[in-house]
């Protein structure tokens, strides 16, 4: 078992992803940018480990192939540096349009969510208050209505 | 046989068009695709029961092993007979039955009562237990928007929906069950399940998840309330899928499946004691309702049950009676089915209590619904007599079990012929204080289509040679032939003996008003409706308490249990799973390490960093202290694209946020959670690092592709550096997928700082430093960047 990565690297990605994702978790728009740039720092480093521990750049023919880094893992990375940069370009342009339309970048509760937790909060007291019978009623089946026995005289009449 | 399959659909893609222009007319038309079956299969009718069934296969996706095969065997051909047969009589019957102006109606119903036919001829056909489901569910949709109707009245909507969960509850599982039976034999064709039967704790999980299907489709006990309740559709529609048809999907998956199984405990016990059940409730009920139609309904629910019970028993006897009784049920059930919507037309009621002299009206009608009356309550000379003897005979026969089933079995005969005693008199007798209805004609063609089902049901009793192969066929499957024929007259056997005392109780029961004025009556509590309507409460309380709880609509929260779950699950995983670290490098190159703490200094400063433009540039550091580690790594051209996206980002930063004020607003109020989402955050970044050390001791050296990348990019790209050549030329189409993102992300950035004209309300919302220069900005948002 060959082990690409070091314990340097360990701990550059374990800070790196730590503070992505607390950045992410915050209220303030553009510090949730800046978590998904960190983040993608993180991730593109992580993109390294594929490409084993470090070794002479890829031009052909300056290098033997066995002392080279692998050159797949960097050219993936550096699709994924180009696009981090057009998502973060975009969500800034989100931000500041937040700005724009309501004066602050928070990124603020859900106003529907919460009412369907306040409507589930209050169904759950109606039912409380309200017969089991009269729940059920609106789910008989559509048929002729039965009168218990010896109440009419439907039946004698029938024979 | 494909091609009928596809006919129907063809068939019910046209008849709209037709409806559009000529109304119920196409009704007629959509008729001709299920006439034409009934001859098809009625001319192949030779090769089915020859013991070499036809069989038609077309592949489907041949790479994972399925396919649609169809096999034409006794079995399917006896429902053939039903479906294609009763399916033409009762789509000309609609075709007077429905309004003649509403040419919407007459549309939907002839190109879903169509679709349905084909539906259930592909369900019977079907030789492979994926397309026995596609099928399955096909009926059950087509079955809900028949009942749903033009949805407008919220009792079709309830009752709609009822049929459709509890059918697709079952049909669910039973496509869990299928899956595991055929998974247990290893294969999917029903016919090589059968040959060769796979048994052990799985199958017999799998068989009752199937049962459960069969039981929900066909109305057994506890899920039958779908059955009457489905009565809002129209009464050729009731008469077709609830009658003749569709209920009969859950009798046939049974059939199917017993010759096979009948003796596996897990098979036959549910069956007969639902079965037994269902048929004495059915009748039970029966016996109180004034309504005609929910009479039919609570009679059919009995009749499935005695369907079931012979199947379930599983004995040649058992089973010919079961073949017998399916088609008997299905020509007189129809039939009066298709009486009760004659009378609720043209008398304008169905309701026992408001009709009264259609007997001395209607003599020819009358007539015909008495042979339908008199076979489903198993008199001579008709097919349900036939059956119901062969029924008893195969019971008091056997063994004790099958005695004990035989006593309900008879028991549940009395009701039948006290609820057709009923339907009888409620529907044709003269009630001595109610003025007789007025005069109306009941309609020729109308009649027309009762007799044939009813004069079948006394046609096939009187030469039961016709239909005998069919029904011997299917019972060869269990067993040897011990010499019984169909017929009316056997000598005096104790089936006879039975049936005479049945009938007569069933006539004692009638006249005498207290037995029945007790009958039919269930305390609302024990009502399987009520359940019914409990769980689907439960369910929606459930569901709304859920997304009450869970959907909190906060995104940290979100993140928080995504994280934990990234954290827990895979970390579950690994923790019960054997991986092994390997031997781990301090680092690779010396430099590595202050860059490190550059990295890590720069980026935890910057969750400190109270002002915008601080924070923003600490993150830039980070961004160039990858850059550096990437010139380590050797990874030049990486670099190179770092630093220049790095430098881009945050002059794309500084425009923006000059336009937010410098500090990062602190709302108090979500400061708590703090330590909880440093926490949550810390956990699940080491976790990724952990991942990443996992990772990197499963890797072996160079890929092949990278080697190839490396020899071939000098001789076939021209280029010496590799990442170039991969970039530009192996992996083009990547690049071209970069470059797209790229042109998206400036447009939409472009339009939303561009658009300024539109504002929240038009009032003074907007920040006073949002206004000027906005434009200049989309020349720094979208730099169209290459590395």
């Amino acid at each position: 078992m060959v082990v690409t990565i070091n314990i340097t690297m360990a701990v550059t990605l374990a800070g790196l992803y730590s503070i992505g994702f607390y950045l992410l978790m915050q209220r303030s728009l553009m510090r949730v940018i800046l978590g998904i740039v960190i983040l993608g720092h993180g991730a593109n480093l992580f993109l390294q480990v594929a490409g084993g521990p470090p070794g002479e750049p890829t031009f052909a023919g300056t290098a033997v192939l066995e002392a080279m880094v692998d050159p797949l893992p960097q050219a993936l990375a550096l699709t994924a540096i180009v696009i981090t940069f057009a998502l973060t370009t975009f969500l800034l342009a989100l931000a500041y349009r937040s700005w724009a339309l309501l004066g602050h970048d928070e990124v603020q509760d859900d106003v529907e969510d919460r009412r369907i937790a306040a409507a589930e909060r209050a169904a759950r007291e109606v039912e409380e208050e309200t017969p089991e019978s009269e729940r059920v009623a609106g789910f008989e089946a559509p048929e002729a209505p039965e009168s218990r026995p010896g109440e009419d005289d439907e039946e004698a009449r029938l024979r | 046989m494909l091609v009928a399959i596809l006919a129907h659909f063809a068939v019910a893609a046209v008849v709209p068009l037709i409806a559009r222009r000529y109304g119920r007319a196409a009704f007629v038309v959509g008729a001709l695709a299920p006439a034409a079956t009934l001859v098809y299969a009625l001319f192949r009718g030779g090769e089915a029961v020859s013991g070499a069934p036809p069989l038609e296969t077309l592949a489907w996706a041949p790479v994972i092993g399925l396919e649609f095969t169809a096999r034409l065997d006794e079995l399917s051909l006896l429902l053939i007979l039903l479906i294609s047969g009763i399916g033409a009589v009762v789509l000309v019957y609609y075709s007077r039955y429905a309004k003649p102006g509403d040419h919407r109606t007459a549309a939907r119903d002839s190109a879903l009562l169509v679709t349905f036919a084909g539906a259930m001829l592909g369900l019977v056909l079907a030789d492979d237990v994926i397309s026995l489901y596609l099928f399955w569910e096909l009926t059950t949709v087509c079955s809900f928007l028949l009942v749903g109707g033009d949805g407008v009245a919220k009792r079709l909507r309830t009752s709609a929906t009822q049929a459709l969960l509890v059918t697709t509850l079952g049909g669910l599982a039973m496509l869990l069950g299928l899956i595991l039976l055929g998974t247990a034999a290893g294969t999917m064709r029903i016919s090589e399940i059968l040959a060769a039967p796979p048994s052990g704790g799985i199958v017999t999980a799998a068989l009752m998840l199937v049962l459960l299907g069969a039981l929900t489709k066909s109305a057994q006990v506890p899920f039958h309330p779908w059955l009457p309740s489905a009565m809002v559709a129209p009464t050729p529609v009731s008469a077709y899928l609830h009658a003749a048809a569709m209920v009969k999907a859950g009798v046939y998956l049974v059939a199917r499946f017993s010759p096979a199984f009948a003796d596996h405990p897990a098979w036959w016990i549910p069956i007969v004691v639902c079965g037994l059940w269902t048929m004495l409730l059915g009748g039970f009920r029966a016996l109180r309702q004034y309504d005609l139609k929910t009479l039919l309904a609570y009679g059919t629910i009995s009749q499935l049950g005695f369907l079931m019970v012979m199947l379930g028993s599983g004995t040649w006897m058992s089973a010919l009676a079961a073949g017998t009784l399916i088609l008997a049920h299905g020509l007189f059930k129809s039939a009066l089915f298709l009486t009760v919507g004659i009378i609720d037309k043209r008398a304008g009621t169905r309701d026992i209590r408001e009709l009264s002299g259609l007997g001395r009206q209607w003599r020819v009608l009358t007539t015909l619904a008495t042979f339908a009356l008199l076979s489903m309550a198993g008199l001579p000379p008709l097919l349900g007599f036939i059956g119901k003897e062969v029924a008893l005979e195969a019971l008091f026969e056997g063994g004790t079990v099958d005695r004990v089933v035989g006593v309900g079995v008879a028991v549940g005969s009395v009701l039948t012929v006290v609820y057709s005693l009923r339907f009888l008199r409620g529907a044709f007798g003269t009630k001595p204080d109610m003025a007789p209805s007025a005069p109306v004609p009941c309609g020729r063609i109308m009649t027309g289509m009762v007799a044939v089902p009813s004069l079948a049901g006394l046609a096939l009793a009187i030469v039961p040679d016709v239909i005998e192969p069919i029904e011997a066929g299917y019972a060869d499957r269990y067993g040897s032939d011990p010499g019984y024929h169909l017929a009316l007259w056997h000598g005096i056997t104790p089936a006879l003996m039975i049936s005479v005392g049945i009938v007569v109780a069933g006539v004692l029961v009638h006249r005498y008003a207290g037995v029945q004025r007790l009958g039919g009556h269930i305390p609302a509590p024990l009502r399987a409706q009520s359940w019914y309507g409990r769980s689907i409460d439960g369910l929606e309380a459930l569901a709304r308490g859920v997304t009450g709880r869970i959907q909190v609509g906060s995104l940290p929260v979100y993140l928080g249990v995504i994280l934990t779950t990234l954290v827990v699950v895979p970390g579950a995983g690994l923790v019960a799973g054997d991986v092994g670290f390997g031997e781990l490098r301090l680092f690779d190159n010396w430099l590595q390490v202050p860059i490190t703490l550059l990295v890590l200094i720069a980026a935890g400063t910057s969750l400190l960093a109270r002002r915008r433009l601080t924070a923003v540039l600490l993150a830039g550091v980070v961004g160039y202290g990858i850059g550096a580690w990437f010139v380590v790594d050797g990874g030049a051209d990486l670099a190179l694209a770092q630093f220049l996206v790095e430098t881009l980002t945050l002059v794309v930063f500084v425009f923006v946020i000059r336009r937010f004020p410098p500090r990062f607003s602190e709302d108090k109020a979500y400061v708590h959670g703090r330590w909880v989402k440093a926490a949550i955050a810390g956990t699940a970044g080491t976790f990724v690092a952990v991942l990443a050390v996992l990772y990197s001791g499963y890797t072996e050296g160079m890929p092949e592709a990278s080697r190839q990348y490396i020899e071939r990019a000098e001789d076939e790209t021209g280029a010496t550096n590799v990442v170039n050549a991969i970039i530009v030329d192996f992996r083009a189409f990547d690049t071209i997928g970069e470059i797209t993102v790229l042109a998206v992300a400036a447009t939409g950035g472009a339009s939303l700082i561009l658009a300024r004209s539109r504002r929240r309300g038009g009032s003074g919302e907007r920040p006073a430093t949002g206004g000027s220069g906005a434009a200049d900005d989309t020349a720094g948002e979208a730099p169209e960047v290459r590395s």
